[in-house]
């Protein structure tokens, strides 16, 4: 095969692959302003003849989607916050504190990760019943506080942080709890963005478990949200379609302004998973 | 303070946490499994019963549990080859040094992955409509009459999987690509001048130095897919004729529809069971199938 030949072949083959990744979604924003029942045409149109926002109005006005969108920030938001700092003292703790049983203690918690979550919904759900916590925000907010993966992540990372640096702190008298914000939360700086991502993308995106503990709409995540306005609507394209924009476009962008963290914190994790 | 005792703090929030929302509950699972807790039960824990494996025992017996046994299974069978075989391709695509402007394909081919399941299940449920989707419309563009993607029960399945692949390929394809990465490059040199060709490199360099990372992403590849529920739940609310009713679909339904909490946590303990054994057998076949004297060929 020419070198030319080839160059072109490897190109048209991203090119091609890039298309089938992203198409669905490039779709998605279009038929979001179509008109009602403009989708349903044939063959299927692939921008919308007079663009418009009547599906978002409908949305937000009609369909509860604003309230949806709150209760996403505020779940992700919290869940995010309080694992991050529960995370980062136990990591921290893993890697850096000397106690008895550390590496033990360490391994159990690893091993803990072949346990499938679901295993754990039904009876988390009776407890949640009897602590009067179903079909509240804690509901969802509070299993997720704190991650294995987390806290392995943070351990791998802190790791490298030298042990001089924290026993000339204790020599000069600091406490524990001051060297931990003074000294290591600045050096970890990068994990913490690399979790915060990770952490807020995972909490948004859930599904199982919101839908279980989440019984009145009031509190529904947008997933779940989502999920019930396509079994209502399941006729109306254009609806869903400016549903699932509403749903995706927060994370994505995100994940686009923050991708360097998020694929460090992939590799990272996956070292040895 | 002294550090044991400030270490002990430190870890008390997360392990606390952990504890009280994770293992407790799988221990409560455990147990629940044993018992006949249903909707009665939940009303008057007095109604409450202990049937030993009785649980276990009626589910063996259960065509239903056999089928979404099935249906798993075949979802992960089908699934993780075709989903590692598009990272695998899409990382090579992206390390050949003949890609122009890798950085901006690398996003494109990730983006799927960070999207909302919920939401693109909506997307794809349109796309392959079987009267007024653009799945059909393609086809039909080429002469092939409509498929009933997610109507005809030898059809949704395939289609969920279809979903799945290009849900998913881009997170292993980072992780090759890592890989691919950080196979020296004398390597393939040496390769070249000895006259090897592209297949034969890839054959004897490209896929024994990746041995460990194809290993490792292949089970985390096998105990996600046999966690498959919201595709379902979405697409095809299991149908049609039940033929996507997943293990775990069908632990969510007897759980939380028809209140068998005892039951579904049976459910829930012999997926992890299965998926205990798949992983720990795909670790022991490819432990004996490497060389002793290991290394590249």
């Amino acid at each position: 095969m020419s070198p030319r030949l080839a160059k072109a072949l490897v190109n048209g083959l991203l090119i091609g692959l890039a298309a089938v990744a992203l198409f669905p979604l490039l779709w998605m924003l279009s038929v979001s302003f179509m008109a009602p029942g403009e989708a349903g045409a044939l063959p299927p149109p692939l921008l919308p003849a007079h663009p418009g926002w009547a599906n978002y109005r409908e949305l937000f006005l009609r369909a509860g989607m604003g309230r949806y969108l709150l209760n996403s920030l505020l779940v992700s938001g919290a869940i995010t916050a309080l694992s991050l700092v529960f995370n980062l003292m136990a990591g921290y703790a893993f890697a850096k504190l000397r106690f008895a049983g550390r590496e033990r203690l360490f391994r159990a918690l690893l091993g803990a990760l072949v346990i499938p979550a679901q295993v754990a919904m039904l009876p988390l759900f009776l407890l949640l019943k009897y602590a009067g916590l179903v079909n509240s925000y804690a509901g969802v907010v509070m299993p997720a506080m704190a991650t294995v993966f987390g806290i392995f992540l943070v351990r791998q990372y802190a790791r490298s942080i030298p042990d001089e640096l924290l026993e000339a702190a204790r020599i000069d008298g600091a406490g524990e709890w001051r060297i931990f914000a003074r000294i290591v939360l600045p050096l970890l700086k990068p994990i913490i963005a690399t979790l915060a991502i990770f952490s807020f993308l995972a909490a948004w995106n859930d599904f199982m478990w919101p839908l279980i503990v989440l019984t009145g709409q009031e509190h529904y995540t947008l997933p779940i949200g989502l999920a019930s306005l396509a079994r209502e609507h399941a006729q109306d394209s254009e609806l869903m379609m400016a549903g699932s924009v509403v749903t995706v476009l927060p994370v994505l962008l995100l994940f686009l302004s923050l991708q360097r963290y998020y694929l460090q914190g992939l590799l990272l994790g996956s070292v040895k998973g | 303070m002294n550090p044991p005792r400030a270490a002990w703090l430190f870890l008390a929030p997360a392990l606390l946490v952990l504890g009280v929302f994770f293992l407790l509950p799988v221990l409560g699972a455990l147990i629940l499994s044993l018992t006949d807790y249903d909707l009665y039960a939940l009303a008057d824990l007095h109604n409450l019963r202990f049937v030993a494996l009785g649980n276990y025992w009626e589910l063996l017996q259960r065509p239903l549990f056999w089928s979404a046994l099935g249906h798993t299974v075949y979802f992960v069978a089908a699934g993780v080859p075709l989903s590692m075989g598009a990272s695998l391709g899409a990382a090579l695509l992206l390390n050949s040094p003949l890609a122009r402007c890798k950085p901006l394909f690398r996003t494109a081919l990730f983006t799927p992955v960070v999207t909302t399941v919920v939401a693109v299940a909506v997307i794809w449920r349109y796309l392959f409509n079987t009267r007024y989707g653009m799945a059909n419309h393609v086809l039909g563009l080429a002469g092939i009459h409509p498929v009933d993607w997610l109507g005809d029960p030898h059809w949704a399945m395939p289609t969920i999987i279809l979903f799945a692949v290009w849900k998913n390929f881009g997170y292993n394809m980072i992780i090759f690509l890592a890989g691919l990465q950080a196979i020296p490059p004398e390597l393939y040199e040496a390769a070249r001048i000895d006259g090897a060709s592209n297949w034969r490199q890839f054959r004897h360099i490209t896929l024994p130095m990746l041995g460990p990372t194809l290993l490792m992403v292949g089970i985390l590849t096998v105990s996600g897919y046999f966690q498959l529920f919201a595709e379902p739940y979405v697409m095809t609310e299991g149908g049609p004729l039940q033929s996507t009713v997943s293990v775990l679909y069908l632990m969510y339904d007897e759980g939380f529809k028809w209140w068998n909490l005892g039951s579904a946590s049976a459910v829930a303990f012999l997926l992890f069971v299965i998926m205990f054994a798949v992983t720990a057998l795909m670790l022991r076949l490819v432990r004996r199938g490497e060389h002793p004297d290991g290394g590249p060929a």
